[in-house]
Parts: structure tokens; sequence; C-alpha cells
């Protein structure tokens, strides 16, 4: 039997359908975690779909970090349970103090809605680990505070530690070292700017975000 | 458990805004707009946030102490934001409903 993905839902996230059609092209099980449950036994991973989790309010991911579903979910990821943040779940990840760094507004205040070609850093992670260290692949941002920024310090550590999972081969948002994904110490948790649930299909314009959701299955 | 008397209210205007080294383009939006305007004496502009918190306490200093908590739990993002924390003034009940 597969195991069953969670698809964390806050008020305001609007991407766990896509995350769920995901899981279901390959043949997988999800459920659909809401923000206000804290019994997570049921999953055997869990992905933090994007959006807009409570409105974005004060700063995204800042409220949704103390909805009641985040202290499990912080239980989980310390027990070595797969967590994955995509692009509004990364910064959840990070204001919950799971992933280090924030992410800031993009470089000259723009919305992006585009294709990005990534370079795969390291394959060494719970969500890239069905990827080929320096291949490209191809995801979509649909950001407006996607810009990676931390202390030089942490920078250091990432890079030691091997916790940059991917980067932009063409920078667009100004994120520091071309920055769009990285993981924690224990590689569990992985957050990340680009959409892999916008590219499973050829109708899409890209299959590669197939190979991020395999390793959760 | 005594109900706490002595209690006042203080109304404290808290401002978050980007560190230094953080990119403000907003504000740097803003700066070039004001000197299209022909305001070119203005040298920086800084965009944040401004947050009016009404606290119930016992001094200035312990609603002070208490806004200084509230910034680090929630309303500033260490790695992005700095705060400054003002005292504005003591409240009356008639006056805090109309803060």
């Amino acid at each position: 039997m597969s195991k069953t993905v969670g698809i964390v839902v806050f008020p305001g996230t609007n991407c766990e359908y896509d995350v769920a059609e995901s899981i279901e092209t390959l043949g997988g099980n999800y459920k659909f975690i809401f923000h206000l449950e804290t019994n997570l036994n049921s999953v055997d991973s869990l992905v933090i779909a994007g959006g807009f989790a409570h409105g974005d309010y004060l700063r995204p991911g800042a409220i949704a970090r103390f909805s009641p579903v985040m202290e499990s979910l912080i239980k989980f990821a310390n027990e070595g349970g797969p967590v994955v943040g995509i692009c509004n779940g990364f910064q959840v990840l990070t204001e919950a103090g799971l992933l280090p760094g924030a992410l800031q507004k993009n470089a000259n205040l723009t919305f992006l809605c585009q294709p990005v070609v990534l370079k795969v850093e390291t394959t060494n992670s719970s969500f890239t680990n069905k990827l080929t260290v320096n291949s490209k692949v191809k995801l979509f941002i649909n950001h407006f505070s996607g810009n990676y920024t931390c202390e030089q310090e942490v920078l250091t550590d990432l890079k030691e530690n091997d916790q940059i999972l991917l980067t932009y081969v063409d920078n667009p948002n100004g994120s520091t070292e071309n920055i769009a994904a990285i993981c924690n110490t224990k590689r569990n948790v992985v957050g990340l700017m680009p959409h892999p649930e916008r590219a499973i299909s050829e109708l899409l314009g890209s299959t590669d975000g197939l190979y991020f959701f395999k390793s959760l299955i | 458990m005594t109900e706490v008397l002595n209690q006042n209210t203080y109304e404290l205007l808290v401002e978050v805004r980007h560190r230094e080294k953080i990119a403000d383009p907003e504000g740097s939006t803003i700066n070039k707009a004001l000197h299209a305007l022909g305001f070119n004496s203005v040298e920086k502009v800084s965009v944040g946030k401004a947050i009016r918190l009404l606290i119930k306490s016992e001094s200035e200093q312990a609603a002070v102490s208490q806004a200084e908590d509230i910034c680090k739990r929630l309303l500033a993002n260490p790695v992005l934001e700095n705060y400054f924390i003002t005292l504005i003034k003591q409240k009356t009940p008639e006056e805090i409903s109309s803060v």
C-alpha cells in the first residue's frame, strides 16, 4: 500500500487540489488536513500547499504559524517525518522556525508568475531524492515574496551542510545565491518557492514536478 | 484570585521596519516619486508597518516590556525587520474607544 500524504490547508490556501491531483496522478493516497486538526497519525508525510494562509496578514506565514495544526506538524517534523512547504508553505516553515532565513519581497517589487529552470543541487532530502544531481528541471513560480534572505552565518551553514536543494538558473526574484529550495539539517523538512504541483502534465508545459511527489509515495 | 487593581491602559505605537541591509523597494520607489515631484531634499524613505496597541498594565514600564514581547513573538520577523516601540500615553476609559 502506498503512503498517505497529508495536505495541510489553512484558510486562504489555494493550491491543495493541485497537490492532490499530483499525488493522484502517481497513484498515491492523500488526505486534506484542515488547520484546526491536531491528530496527524494517519499520514506519512505532510505538504503545506501554497496560497495565502490567513490572508498573509502581518507577513506571509506569520499567523498560520499559530494555527492548531502547527504544534503537531512541528512534532511530526522533529520526529523525522517528511514535511514539504511549497511557496506560501515555505514561508510558513520559516516563520515556524523549521527552516532558517526568511522570504522577502521580490527585488523590483514585482509579482512573478512564470516558468523557471532550476538546477538540482542535491538529491539528499525528503523531496528531491528521485531527481538527479546537476540536472535541470522546469517548474513554475507564482509569488510576490520569494526572495530568500538569511544571515551570513546561516548561508555558510546552508552551504557547508549541503542544504541548498534547488537554485534558479536565471534568478527571477533577487534570491540570495539563487536559492529556490532548502532543507533543514535533518533533511526531512523542505521548503521551495516553485510549484512542482503545476508541472505534472505536458499540457501544462512540464512534467518535472512529478519527480518531486514520487519521493512521498 | 483577587482582581488586579491599579491597572491602567497605555497606548503604544509599534513601528515595524525593514532592517538596514534588507531592500525596501517600496521606500525607494516612493523616494524616486518624491524627487520626480521636486522634493529633492528627501534623502531616504522607509516603508514599514504601524501597529497601535492598547495594553492594560500596572505601569508604563510593564506595558512597554509586554509590547517588546509581542514584537518578538509575532509582530516582527527578526531576519527581515526591526521594531520600535513608542509609548504614546496613558488612556482614560473615555479615550480608549476613540483609538
